[in-house]
């Protein structure tokens, strides 16, 4: 069985439409929006905030706390159960590993920076599209960062090796599907998540990663546009 | 040769190199990695001589040393007072540097500042842990009664002060209101309610255009405008 072409009808290496941007919960020190196609995130940045209970507290460096949470009718399919799941404890779990290689907290010994990742609506990538908003927001609470984070799914459907999976590709019913998303720091190129969901081949994967190392360069120009953006006449 | 690779006052991301070349400097929100000098923080790239800055844009307040801030108590202890500073770490006030008058051992310490009270002090040093030591011995540093507090971006408050305090004199003048305006981006209005309300609303108005040149005569102008209206 191959896969001839993409239901939506884009390119094998191209993404779903992107947009994002900065600033758009007032309240919070930081906050940023990442669209990619069906799937919306919010990050919402609190901190650096007191850190309460004292024990989580470290004395040599501030810590990050993530979490994502998707909202009760986000999905296509059944209604998702409202509050934590072991699901999204994960989630939360490889973000907070995923951005804390380019966030500097030793300025904030004992205190806590906070990320809550909203999606109002998803359709497969969520958790790189949480990671793509959580790191335009970092940087909009004014933190010290080595680097921005870009994050895209790869994966292979059937025979095809493919960007940016959207859901009727990552349940693909008659062939194989391998799904992984990976998050990449674009001026190095270095790798802060990486997951896999099936099973390819090692060529292909490092096939794949080249793919999601191209595509996250050009998120990386969407972020940085949508960062540059918010401060726009500044620049007088 | 060295290679900037940003305009004067161009907004900046992190990780994005700002110039190439071992004969420029990275100042403070900048970093250097090989020949690259990279920004370390969102900011507007600042260029002065051989030095490339970041201004920061946003971020809360982080406490430094002589900041003139304005606090909330928070606790009473045996010998001093807790203090808000409204960023992540809170203020120790000990007895000695409260007041000038006697204090007697065993004192109710609630009877100078209570719970709740708001004062204008002076951090006098902040340790690697940020601890913080505040005093209130120096000019103009003291209980706040009455009046409002208003909160606005602790980095913008520059831009409120003006030049030698020439924005915020001129609020005050306009409005015929007190102002304290704290490091940390607390602001104390006492007046008439009218007043206060005028001046609050050119400070969300500066906070607002805060990027803007000639922003000192379009305040004096709304100050006129909304000043007279409201007499």
């Amino acid at each position: 069985m191959t896969y001839k072409q993409r239901i939506d009808g884009r390119g094998f290496d191209e993404t779903r439409p992107i947009e994002a941007k900065v600033g758009v919960i007032q309240r919070a020190d930081g906050s940023a929006m990442f669209k990619i196609g069906n799937t919306w995130a919010y990050a919402a940045v609190y901190g650096p905030r007191n850190l309460h209970p004292k024990f989580l507290q470290d004395p040599q460096k501030g810590i990050l706390r993530c979490n994502y949470n998707m909202m009760p009718f986000s999905s296509s399919g059944e209604r998702v159960r409202p509050g934590g799941s072991r699901r999204s404890k994960e989630i939360s779990f490889v973000t907070e590993k995923a951005l804390l290689p380019v966030l500097n907290l030793d300025e904030y010994p004992n205190s806590v920076v906070d990320v809550f990742i909203e999606l109002p609506q998803t359709e497969a990538g969520s958790r790189c599209a949480g990671i793509c908003a959580a790191s335009m927001a970092l940087a909009d609470a004014g933190l010290e960062m080595k680097d921005l984070v870009c994050a895209v799914s790869v994966g292979k459907v059937a025979d095809k090796l493919l960007v940016d999976l959207d859901y009727s590709e990552e349940s693909y019913p008659d062939g194989h599907v391998a799904d992984i998303p990976i998050a990449v720091m674009p001026n190095s190129e270095k790798i802060t998540l990486l997951q896999m969901d099936g099973e390819v081949k090692k060529e292909e994967l490092m096939k794949l990663l080249e793919m999601g190392k191209k595509a996250c360069m050009d998120i990386y120009e969407i972020q940085k546009k949508a960062l540059k953006e918010k401060y726009h006449e500044v620049d007088v | 040769m060295s290679n900037i690779m940003v305009k004067d006052k161009e907004i900046s991301v992190p990780g994005e190199t700002l110039a190439v070349g071992m004969d420029v400097l990275p100042g403070i929100g900048a970093y250097r990695e090989g020949e690259k000098i990279i920004a370390k923080r969102l900011g507007l790239a600042s260029i002065e001589g051989r030095t490339i800055k970041l201004i920061p844009l946003s971020g809360r307040y982080t406490p430094k040393t002589y900041d003139t801030i304005i606090c909330k108590v928070i606790d009473v202890g045996f010998n001093g007072w807790r203090l808000d500073t409204n960023s992540a770490y809170s203020a120790m006030m000990s007895m000695k540097d409260a007041t000038s008058e006697f204090i007697a051992r065993g004192a109710n310490l609630t009877q100078y500042y209570d719970l709740g009270d708001h004062i204008v002090c002076k951090i006098v040093n902040v340790t690697s842990q940020k601890l913080i030591d505040v005093t209130m011995k120096g000019p103009g540093l003291r209980k706040l009664k009455g009046g409002r507090i208003i909160e606005v971006d602790p980095n913008k408050v520059p831009r409120i002060i003006g030049k030698q305090g020439s924005m915020v004199t001129m609020i005050k003048d306009a409005a015929k209101c007190n102002i304290v305006v704290g490091q940390n981006g607390l602001i104390w209005i006492e007046g008439e309610p009218l007043n206060e309300l005028l001046a609050i609303q050119s400070i969300r108005k500066i906070e607002k255009e805060s990027h803007l040149s000639g922003l000192t005569e379009k305040i004096k102008e709304y100050l006129e405008k909304n000043g007279k209206a409201k007499e």
